[in-house]
């Protein structure tokens, strides 16, 4: 093994440093996209009529049973056979975030079922209309649970981004891929690769502790 | 049952249906099929390895002393912090640079077995400690040695709670298969992309991958759910 730190600092950083940039922007993007995803799949899931519920909770269940790497292989090959031309960063983002939007439907459905009955009947009682029991009553009260679990599914999605390198976005492992087939020399970049996930990772997780702690104190007084 | 026999219902009609509906189907099928026995070796082995350092790392957590539980955090809080394919491809292009050339078999399992076995370890260790902490009095009350409390007190118990994590979890590995296909394994991702690009028939090629990988999951869960069924009830009687 021979570490050059040469060719580290000179060459593989700098375009890393880029890669890294699109890694976290398609982090996030995917993640907001998930957040109102969800919450739409949820509200199908839980409607009043069975001919909404029933195929909500099917297409759940099977975006949550296939493969992220084949759905996002399927909307590239898909997308402009029906026309729609969009950048393999755009198609990647949209089924990382279709995919975890069936993720997060299910924290928001158990985060919701959480909030006792009594609560809603109470709202009832008061004469609240829906927008305030859902703005005072509900939502404050199934935060705690959720905001937690949210933040397991950021970190999750960050670390499924590399999965985007299979179209050619140019993430992070895409560029230590494309390092290594030019230099051929994969040590360094695969490497730096690996430990950007970890380092962020673990950074994430001490920050979503921090947000949930927050959360507990100043909405559970 | 019902739901089994709802299921493979539905298989059996979804096929009968892409036969009838897409007529080129005999073209590109047997090939993905090919890839599906590549898929179903890869997820039997990583699973075995999963399962494995799952539940070793999850007792060195939970009973280790100090040495061991360092270890196994370092094992866990590593494996979960960098993601699948990192890994993967650290160890298929680095790992020769260091001497250690593997297989793309043996690459692909290592890679999920690894990652899988750092996720499995918490869902271990968790239900290790939501083992009633007097039943391990009771042993040491008892006399019995540290390796027959594990094997005949604790782990029966805790089996029965860590089931449902740990089919999830497998289900989740059948899916991350799909990853191996960048280290050259032919399996239903690969297979599904290149005859794609012979025959641009997306939609039906992609169902047809999804059903797939949809129908093993099936299996993992029905079998979670006949595990868990037994180890439970198997401890209901001795109680």
């Amino acid at each position: 093994m021979d570490w050059d730190w040469d060719f580290t600092f000179e060459t593989v950083l700098p375009r890393m440093w880029e890669a890294a940039g699109v890694t976290i922007w398609a982090t996030v993007i995917s993640f907001l996209l998930a957040l109102v995803g969800g919450l739409i799949l949820m509200l199908l899931k839980t409607h009043r009529s069975p001919w909404v519920s029933r195929p909500a909770t099917e297409v759940i269940e099977f975006i949550r049973a296939t493969p992220l790497l084949v759905q996002i292989f399927f909307l590239f090959f898909l997308l402009p056979e029906i026309g729609i031309t969009l950048p393999p960063l755009t198609t990647g983002i949209l089924a990382i975030g279709i995919y975890n939007s069936a993720l997060c439907a299910e924290v928001y459905r158990a985060g919701f079922q959480a909030v006792p009955k009594g609560q809603w009947e109470a709202c009832i009682a008061l004469n609240m209309s829906t927008y305030r029991t859902y703005r005072d009553v509900i939502i404050p009260q199934s935060l705690p649970p959720i905001v937690p679990a949210l933040g397991n599914y950021l970190v999750a999605i960050f670390k499924e981004t590399p999965l985007l390198s299979f179209v050619a976005v140019a993430e992070i492992m895409q560029i230590s891929k494309l390092i290594g087939a030019e230099y051929y020399r994969f040590t360094e970049a695969v490497t730096i690769a690996g430990i950007f996930f970890l380092v962020m990772s673990l950074v994430a997780a001490f920050l979503i502790r921090i947000v949930e702690n927050y959360v507990k104190r100043s909405i559970l007084h | 049952m019902n739901r089994v026999a709802i299921v493979s219902a539905l298989i059996a009609f979804l096929v009968g249906l892409s036969v009838a509906t897409f007529s080129e189907l005999r073209v590109f099928l047997p090939a993905i099929l090919k890839g599906a026995v590549v898929t179903v070796q890869v997820s039997i082995l990583s699973i075995a390895l999963f399962i494995f350092l799952s539940v070793l790392a999850g007792i060195g957590r939970a009973r280790g002393g100090r040495a061991i539980r360092w270890l196994s955090t370092i094992y866990v809080e590593v494996f979960r912090g960098t993601s699948l394919l990192v890994i993967l491809f650290w160890m298929f292009f680095v790992m020769p640079e260091f001497g250690v050339t593997l297989s793309p078999m043996f690459a692909g399992v290592a890679a999920i077995g690894l990652n899988f076995g750092a996720y499995g370890a918490e869902v271990v260790r968790g239900a290790i400690t939501a083992v009633p902490k007097g039943q391990t009095e009771a042993t040491i009350a008892l006399n019995m040695s540290p390796y027959r409390r594990m094997t005949r007190i604790v782990l029966p118990q805790a089996i029965a709670i860590m089931i449902p994590g740990m089919s999830n979890l497998t289900i989740e590995l059948i899916k991350a298969t799909a990853l191996v296909s960048a280290v050259t394994l032919v399996d239903i991702t690969y297979a599904a992309v290149q005859q794609n690009q012979l025959h641009y028939r997306t939609v039906e090629i992609f169902l047809i991958t999804m059903m797939l990988y949809y129908v093993l999951a099936q299996f993992v869960r029905f079998g979670g759910e006949a595990l868990e069924e037994y180890f439970t009830r198997h401890l209901n009687r001795r109680v």
